[in-house]
């Protein structure tokens, strides 16, 4: 999927159409969300440098996709301030943000019948007129976006017919389309087989956007991230390089695992290895 | 668009074929055609049957006396401008309408179940319009009854929302069952006004609500509801994206610059100010909504800004052939329209919803 770049228009030339706006800064002072009088996100501040990755690991409940909700106002923080390169993201227009900031959600709603490139072309709503037809540029966009995300040959396929990778793709390319400068991605891999997490993890890191993005497989944020945050029970409990923050003691407490650690002989990069021969109950007749 | 390079599978290739579509300006005249074809043919037909070219000759002439010259009786004349063309463009009004509203209603609500009628707004709008024909509310004259008809539909449809939504979720079946509750409350509490109310005048222009109906129409039925069609039809087409946004969830379009809650109750206003005025004059004409929005989509795709215009002139051809053979069907017996509206559109939703269901 990423041999189609070059001949798609060269998306992040300068000057090329809907050329990607610059990383921003994101900075979460104190974010607090209840919900329904139960607090799923208790005082979390960190913080994203302009074309930063930071993964956000964590067990699930841990508040992971609330706190995320909270970035790209589909949840209003009960307390606490979000702030993309110093502008409150609650006190701007919805639609300025989403210049600014796209989302790829775990969301695969498919009651109508859209197509991929329906669903891709939203991406480039924020930037137009409400009534405003596709120019030629938004169509460079687009098609950049499903080249990318190797979708191409199903630009005319209906949306619900997909695989749920597929559909997780059509997710990303649309976040593509926005072109924005930060992306917010709450797990982007979880449908997805190995190679195309990669190549998803991958392109996150080649568009050089500021990305928050939420990931449960722990070698893979160790892989991709330049930092790691670990919520658990609504908390942040832990931050810093993989290195540092991935340890036997950590995920002992937080995951409630025995798990070694290693760093990858070739890479140094820590490899998490469950210690499943302790796990494994006996079974009946097995004796 | 055309060429694909990538070596995908047989079934890939197969799924990312475009859809044979007719290209959507073809689609437009096509239905612009179908559009005059079927109110020429409404007006033409009746006790009196008057020509096609007659029919034009005479409208021309109105327009202008030197674009046809008359070769037709005084009566002819006055059957067709007086009596039929209101007839046939008031139809036109509740059917485009009724499917702008409907579309547009499935969008809000994120449901391709969703339907004037079906979700109460209808009976609303009822409860309205009796309720001032009851009380004898003329204070502002013929307009008391669309702006009764209006809150009454508002309030249904905000009532059906909030019952729907409970925990910020709302499924298919709870929106369906609130609505289809809502709707017999509201319809019982506008029949039990009629039937309590001892003057048989009212009562038999009562029944006009519930059930659906356009004889009678003369131009001053009209306006109201041609005016309040044409501003919130132009007001969703000005909305396109926005609603487009909301087809792919509330929480993506959210993510996608909408702000959603103030967007939804903004258009929820724009809807109950179309059926609440239609139903003011045409009574509760069900599954119009329900059946041309599904239609059109498979005609030319669900993007709005391709959709909308499609649905409002099918869905003014749809109801004026409907009203035509309500009118002819029987006659000199008139079938109130909204009988056979539901006949062909309630087993059309019964089908979609176990297509659905699969």
């Amino acid at each position: 999927m990423t041999d189609h770049t070059a001949a798609a228009g060269a998306p992040g030339a300068p000057g090329a159409p809907g050329a990607p706006g610059a990383p921003g800064a994101l900075d979460l002072a104190d974010v607090s969300v209840a919900l329904d009088g139960k607090t799923l996100v208790r005082g979390v501040s960190l913080s994203v440098a302009p074309g930063e990755v930071v993964g956000l690991v964590g067990p699930n409940g841990a508040g992971k996709s609330t706190l995320l909700r909270t970035l790209y106002r589909a949840q209003r923080p009960s307390a606490g301030r979000i702030l993309l390169d110093g502008d409150d993201v609650w006190r701007m227009p919805a639609r300025a943000l989403a210049r600014r900031l796209a989302a790829v959600l775990q969301e695969a709603a498919g009651e109508f019948q859209l197509t991929v490139y329906d669903v891709v072309a939203m991406g480039r709503t924020p930037h137009k007129k409400a009534f405003a037809g596709d120019d030629a540029d938004d169509r460079t966009v687009i098609a950049a976006a499903l080249a990318e995300l190797g979708l191409t040959a199903l630009t005319h396929a209906p949306y619900d017919r997909l695989s749920g990778g597929e559909k997780q793709r059509v997710m990303i390319a649309r976040a593509l389309a926005q072109r924005t400068g930060t992306l917010v991605l709450d797990e982007p891999t979880n449908h997805l087989d190995l190679r195309h997490q990669l190549d998803v993890l991958q392109l996150v890191h080649r568009l050089g956007a500021t990305a928050l993005v939420a990931l449960h497989d722990l070698n893979l944020a160790a892989a991709f991230c330049d930092r790691i945050c670990v919520l658990a029970d609504g908390r942040l409990v832990a931050e810093g390089t993989p290195q540092d923050v991935l340890t036997s003691a950590l995920l002992a407490e937080v995951y409630r695992v025995e798990a070694d650690v290693t760093p990858h002989p070739d890479t140094g990069v820590p490899q998490v290895t469950l210690r499943t021969a302790d796990l494994r109950p006996a079974r009946p007749g097995n004796t | 668009m055309t060429a694909v390079h990538e070596k995908a599978p047989a079934a890939v290739r197969e799924a990312g074929r475009p859809r044979r579509r007719v290209p959507y300006p073809v689609v437009l005249v096509l239905l612009a055609a179908l559009l005059l074809a079927v109110a020429t043919a409404a007006v033409a037909a009746g006790s009196i049957r008057i020509p096609a070219d007659q029919v034009w000759g005479i409208l021309l002439h109105r327009i202008h006396p030197g674009l046809a010259d008359p070769t037709w009786t005084p009566v002819r004349e006055t059957v067709v401008v007086d009596v039929r063309l209101p007839r046939v463009l008031l139809a036109a009004v509740v059917g485009a309408g009724l499917a702008v509203a409907g579309m547009a209603l499935q969008a809000l609500v994120r449901n391709p179940l969703a339907d004037p009628m079906l979700l109460g707004v209808s009976s609303g709008a009822s409860v309205g319009a009796v309720l001032v024909l009851v009380l004898n509310v003329t204070f502002l004259g013929t307009l008391s009854l669309s702006g009764a008809a209006f809150c009454g539909a508002l309030a249904a449809l905000v009532a059906v929302y909030f019952l729907a939504r409970t925990g910020g979720r709302m499924t298919t079946v709870r929106l369906v069952l609130a609505g289809v509750a809502t709707a017999e409350v509201l319809s019982a509490v506008a029949s039990f006004l009629v039937v309590t109310s001892d003057d048989p005048h009212k009562t038999q222009s009562a029944m006009r609500w519930m059930l659906g109906g356009l004889a009678g129409t003369t131009w001053e039925t009209l306006w109201a509801p041609a005016g309040a069609v044409l501003l919130g039809t132009a007001v969703l087409l000005g909305v396109c994206r926005p609603l487009n946004l909301l087809l792919a969830g509330e929480e993506a379009a959210a993510s996608l610059g909408l702000d959603v809650h103030r967007f939804r109750g903004a258009l929820f206003v724009v809807v109950a100010l179309m059926i609440g005025t239609i139903v003011a004059v045409s009574g509760q004409i069900g599954f119009v909504g329900l059946i041309l929005p599904h239609v059109v989509r498979l005609l030319v795709g669900a993007d709005h800004r391709r959709a909308l215009p499609a649905a409002a002139l099918l869905g003014a051809s749809f109801l004026i052939a409907a009203d035509l053979a309500a009118r002819t069907f029987m006659s000199p017996e008139e079938i109130p329209v909204g009988i056979l509206t539901a006949l062909v559109g309630g087993p059309f939703f019964l089908w979609l919803m176990r297509r659905r269901a699969q």
